[in-house]
């Protein structure tokens, strides 16, 4: 029955995905002039409120704000929705050790609405109370904060923390109930691996750097794809092209940003079969994570519009859409 | 002296179970499909008419199950005040011949409640389409007829 108790919620998200940007809408954006058009363009779309500044990065923060609204409305038990915050909470961790190591304070540098608050981390780290930190981040952010109080390595760091919130999800997906969180950290770890085994192997990393980087997962081989690594950029691909992730090595082929959007395709991909889904709160995670995704597509689209980019290179790097 | 009267306890039992599950069904049914109707009228009033009619369909088992009740106590006798006199094995023949349209329409109907709540998703994305919606959960309703038809036929066709 408890698949059941969602079905208000997905008829509701049902309404809503007509709102969602498709691929036709996000052509219409591009085919907008300048970037003060597509502002109004997403105006006219009903983004952003009537006193929302005509600025973007306002209307794109009205609106995720207006999607979170939406699914804490819809769903009592969030805890589901804890891994989609997952990277957000870590940013704000490894910001926190940042800011504790080095004394100096920055605002705006922490994402709001995370559980435990950055108010409540940075206080933690500052006492070194790494244990009243939620168990999956205490050892990580112990670690974190010695290595960089003593080395002043803040990318050591910052793998140490990234390492660890890819275990959280991970391990997140693993215990989790419902199918589309289990498909959604498989995906997002795997895509995180290669992602590090293609920048790594870009930098001349070496594969204990590698591994210490990666997570492991279900779909691919950490080690083989470190070793991989250490050979090149076709090694990679060979080896992908043997997994689930095949058309990612495409797409590496390709350029760096195609492999980028390709990533977040994947992701698409993974949650797209909820659209056919009627009871679960599958429907529901996966409307966030496409308003995320659209969201990130139109932030894309403006930013290209504002510096003046060619329209195919924005095209090359608009994201497939959900609906 | 008990035993001389079970055969109308029996009959009564299978009537009211033709009503009470049948009516459970239902009742269960059009709430599954209540509340998905629910969730399309917040976010668009407009489709208020089409989804209510979508509810509806799981709610006939109930109105089934009624109907063979009452031919069940016409048959026996205590509709028109007075119980014929109905042995034991005339008594399970009637229960018996009630629980086609129990049981078939209270899982039916729970069935074409979920149904009706994924066609009214389809109403919700495409309102032009609601003839194709309607046709999926009014599938399953074939079944609770075939139940019904075989219920009416089994009661009147008991002598007693």
């Amino acid at each position: 029955m408890s698949d059941l108790q969602y079905t208000y919620a997905v008829a509701r998200i049902r309404a809503k995905e007509n709102a969602l940007f498709s691929g036709a809408t996000i052509d219409q954006l591009m085919a907008c002039k300048t970037y003060e058009n597509c502002l109004q363009f997403l105006a006219e779309k009903g983004w952003g409120d009537a006193d929302t500044p005509a600025n973007a990065e306002m209307i794109l923060a009205r609106e995720r704000e207006k999607t979170w609204e939406t699914v804490r409305e819809l769903v009592s038990d969030m805890s589901v929705f804890q891994v989609l915050d997952y990277p957000n909470l870590f940013h704000n961790l490894k910001a926190a050790i940042k800011e504790a190591c080095t004394g100096e304070s920055h605002s705006n540098i922490f994402y709001k609405d995370t559980v435990p608050s950055a108010e409540e981390l940075l206080e933690r780290v500052k006492d070194r109370d790494f244990s009243g930190l939620p168990a999956m981040m205490s050892q990580a952010a112990a670690e974190a904060y010695d290595t960089l109080l003593h080395t002043r390595d803040g990318q050591l760091c910052d793998v140490i923390i990234d390492r660890a919130c890819l275990d959280a999800i991970h391990e997140a997906g693993k215990a989790a109930k419902s199918d589309i969180i289990r498909k959604y950290a498989e995906s997002t770890v795997a895509v995180a691996d290669i992602k590090i085994a293609v920048r790594a192997m870009k930098t001349a990393k070496t594969i204990d750097f590698m591994k210490r980087a990666m997570a492991e997962c279900d779909s691919l081989s950490v080690d083989a794809l470190a070793h991989a690594a250490m050979s090149g950029m076709d090694a990679i691909r060979e080896y992908l092209g043997g997994t689930d992730y095949a058309e990612g090595a495409d797409a590496l082929a390709e350029s760096p940003s195609a492999f980028e959007r390709w990533c977040d395709n994947m992701i698409i991909k993974t949650i797209r079969p909820q659209k056919y889904n009627s009871f679960s709160v599958g429907p529901v995670v996966a409307y966030a994570l496409a308003r995320e995704n659209e969201i990130k597509t139109v932030r894309i689209i403006l930013s290209g519009k504002l510096n003046g980019l060619s329209d195919d290179s924005i095209r090359e790097r608009v994201r497939e859409m959900y609906v | 002296m008990i035993l001389e009267n079970l055969g109308i306890v029996y009959a009564l039992l299978g009537a009211a179970l033709a009503v009470l599950l049948a009516g459970s069904g239902s009742a269960i049914g059009v709430g599954i499909a209540g509340q998905a109707a629910a969730g399309v009228v917040t976010e668009d009033p407009s489709k208020f008419a089409k989804v209510l009619i979508m509810q509806l369909l799981p709610g006939t088992q109930g109105i089934y199950g009624l109907l063979v009740g009452f031919i069940t106590l016409s048959k026996v006798g205590l509709l028109g005040g007075g119980a014929a006199a109905i042995d034991v094995q005339t008594g399970l023949l009637i229960l018996a011949a009630c629980l086609p349209i129990g049981i078939a329409g209270l899982i039916s109907a729970i069935y074409q409640g979920k149904t009706s709540a994924a066609s009214i998703g389809i109403v919700a994305k495409k309102p032009d389409q609601f003839g194709k919606a309607m046709l999926f959960p009014a599938m399953v309703e074939t079944y609770a007829i075939l139940a019904l038809l075989i219920s009416i036929l089994s009661v009147t066709a008991i002598q007693v």
